[in-house]
């Protein structure tokens, strides 16, 4: 398969990565290079057959719907980049 | 105290309980071993000394008051996967987007450990987000193998398998997503186990692929492996894909020392023919069949036979895992924690750029390569593909586990190589993953252990593959091959004191795109 300029450019926006020109170039034969190896799954007949997504489809493990307040927000509030009071400081995003 | 290194994690164990050895003389001839060697080998991204020291302390008082009698590990230090949380202790998932974040709380595993009274000397280092086989796309830099430091250990959980294989821990936590446990364990001459999906919780567990990922142990020989996994499997509230299904008492399936034959006596032992086909190194074929050759001596049944999904297994792999990883990795944004760019002037560059800068080069195309198996108009020719040729790999599976108990194969095709000769080829990289893949894919138990060394002295290993929830039957027969064999007894010049001399440092000084 053949990864155009377009279609980097477009992943890039998917995944919220900005790549270099150089970056893009060797993603661009990286992703192509991948693509046609597993490309290798064209010659599995799969017609009807059941999509696996998970080991075990039928466990749950649940528990009861507590609240538990273990979270503690000076604690989690510790990690950010920025906060300013009991908040995450970001840019502004809405006008 | 260099006879605490010799000795396997079980019998440290049993010794700081009688009172022979005191948890602080364990703790500190480890972490000592840490210091004198690491520089050489690079497996610690944070070695937590005072921390360990204080909760030795804990520790040896609590079995001093009568406490700990039945957990077989207390006092035994263990090392962490960086990926694995842990209170007030970085946990970077070696990656620079990472690099700053201090878990608020500690995965189910490693608090399991922490409450049987092990003490964690540190946090290990592994490829970025377990994203690779060689330890090499790390922040913090590559880890050499103790074998030959010039070689790669294996990945994703290099630094665990390095710190054990060089004596700067007994035993040590690591995950395995897709051979990231088994493979590194085989390049460093240890046993490595990737339990049944779901035996051990996630919670805690910094996501690559959640269908795949599961925690589990490395460690010198089998007994010690049984040992770790039973003291972090279980249920846990946490984790809904935790499984119930007890017993979790892996010890007890542990091989007779005196009649390790009972325990391999009738074990139908199944060969796949696909996994000695061409591309594997003839040396490692040679002992692994030699491995098969003695199994079948003392009394196993073993046959070849054909599993033609078997080819399938890496690019249906790659394409999952991938997949879950670009949506699990998602979350790193700059805001709530971990890095954040200073070239931002807005929240869209500031994801942006945050990711950009902080994501290493394997981590970003494994993330193009999930967006892309998702996206509209190529989802259903890959992503829905790749998920029907698992449920086929699972099916072919389930059918061999009919006429056969476990089936027997490599490892990796390949004996350690060079650091830096294969880093530039993804493809070839993934495909190495061969032998170890479809063990997740399917959520089987796979257990690694040596079973040979090349003449340049490098370790071949071996792999047992189960049906799900039998991993009590690994377990009987890896141990019951370790009673007949000695290979895991080895150990490589840079364990014994004094044994870093003369190797050229590898760990990154500080502040060379290293924080600590």
């Amino acid at each position: 398969m053949q990864i155009t300029d377009d279609l980097i450019e477009y992943l890039g926006e998917l995944s919220r990565l900005y790549l270099s020109e150089e970056e893009k170039k060797s993603m661009g034969s990286d992703l192509s290079d991948i693509l046609n190896y597993v490309d290798k799954l064209a010659e599995v007949e799969t017609a009807g057959m059941p999509e696996m997504s998970h080991p075990f489809e039928d466990v749950n493990c649940f528990r009861e719907d507590t609240v538990v307040n273990g979270d503690d927000r000076e604690r989690l509030l510790s990690n950010a980049p920025e906060s300013r009071g009991s908040y995450f400081k970001v840019f502004k995003t809405v006008e | 105290m260099d006879e605490i290194r010799k000795m396997s994690a079980l019998e440290l164990g049993k010794q700081i309980r009688s009172g022979e050895i005191k948890v602080r003389e364990a703790v500190e001839a480890y972490l000592d071993a840490a210091e004198e060697k690491d520089g050489k080998i690079n497996a610690y991204i944070t070695l937590c000394r005072e921390d360990a020291l204080q909760r030795a302390e804990e520790v040896q008082k609590t079995i001093l008051e009568g406490g700990l009698q039945n957990s077989k590990l207390a006092g035994v230090p263990l090392a962490v996967k960086d990926n694995i949380c842990t209170e007030g202790i970085l946990t970077s998932a070696a990656s620079h987007i990472l690099s700053s974040f201090v878990p608020p709380y500690t995965a189910t595993a490693a608090q399991k450990a922490k409450d049987a009274g092990t003490v964690m000397i540190g946090k290990v280092n592994m490829d970025e987000f377990a994203m690779g086989g060689s330890t090499e796309t790390s922040y913090y830099g590559p880890t050499g193998n103790p074998w030959d430091p010039s070689r790669v250990p294996g990945g994703s959980s290099g630094g665990s398998a390095a710190a054990v294989a060089a004596g700067m821990a007994p035993c040590a936590l690591g995950s395995d997503t897709g051979g990231s446990i088994r493979q590194p364990a085989a390049f460093t001459g240890l046993t490595g186990m990737k339990p049944t999906y779901g035996s051990v919780s996630r919670y805690g567990l910094l996501a690559y692929a959640s269908s795949l990922d599961q925690i589990g142990p490395l460690a010198h020989d089998v007994k010690d492996c049984a040992a770790v996994l039973e003291m972090i499997s279980g249920p846990d509230s946490h984790d809904s894909t935790s499984v119930i299904k007890a017993p979790f008492d892996f010890t007890d399936a542990l091989a007779d020392e005196n009649d390790p034959g009972k325990s391999l006596k009738g074990l139908r032992i199944g060969i796949p023919k696909e996994c000695f086909a061409e591309g594997l190194d003839p040396v490692i074929r040679e002992d692994v069949l030699a491995a098969a050759a003695l199994l079948e001596k003392e009394g196993a049944s073993v046959s070849e036979f054909s599993l033609p999904v078997f080819d399938y297994a890496v690019p249906a792999y790659y394409i999952i895992a991938c997949a879950e990883a670009c949506s699990n990795l998602s979350r790193y944004d700059g805001i709530k924690y971990g890095f954040r760019t200073k070239n931002a002037e807005d929240i869209i560059e500031t994801y942006y750029r945050s990711r950009s800068e902080g994501f290493g080069t394997e981590v970003k195309r494994r993330i193009m390569l999930g967006s892309f198996v998702l996206s509209s108009g190529y989802f259903d020719a890959y992503y829905k593909k790749a998920l029907q040729v698992r449920g086929m790999i699972k099916r072919a599976f389930d059918s061999s586990f009919e006429s056969y108990d476990m089936i027997l194969s490599p490892v990796s095709p390949t004996v350690p190589y060079k650091i830096g000769e294969q880093i530039s080829d993804p493809v070839a990289m993934y495909m190495a993953d061969i032998y170890t893949v479809s063990v997740n894919l399917c959520g089987l138990p796979g257990i690694a252990l040596p079973c040979g060394y090349t003449q340049e002295g490098l370790p071949v290993g071996m792999q047992l593959i189960g049906n799900s929830f039998s991993d009590h039957k690994l377990i009987a027969a890896a141990s019951a091959y370790q009673v007949l064999t000695d290979y895991h007894q080895r150990r490589p010049a840079v364990f014994e004191k004094g044994g870093e001399a003369g190797l050229p440092d590898i760990k990154p000084a500080a502040g060379k795109g290293v924080t600590e």
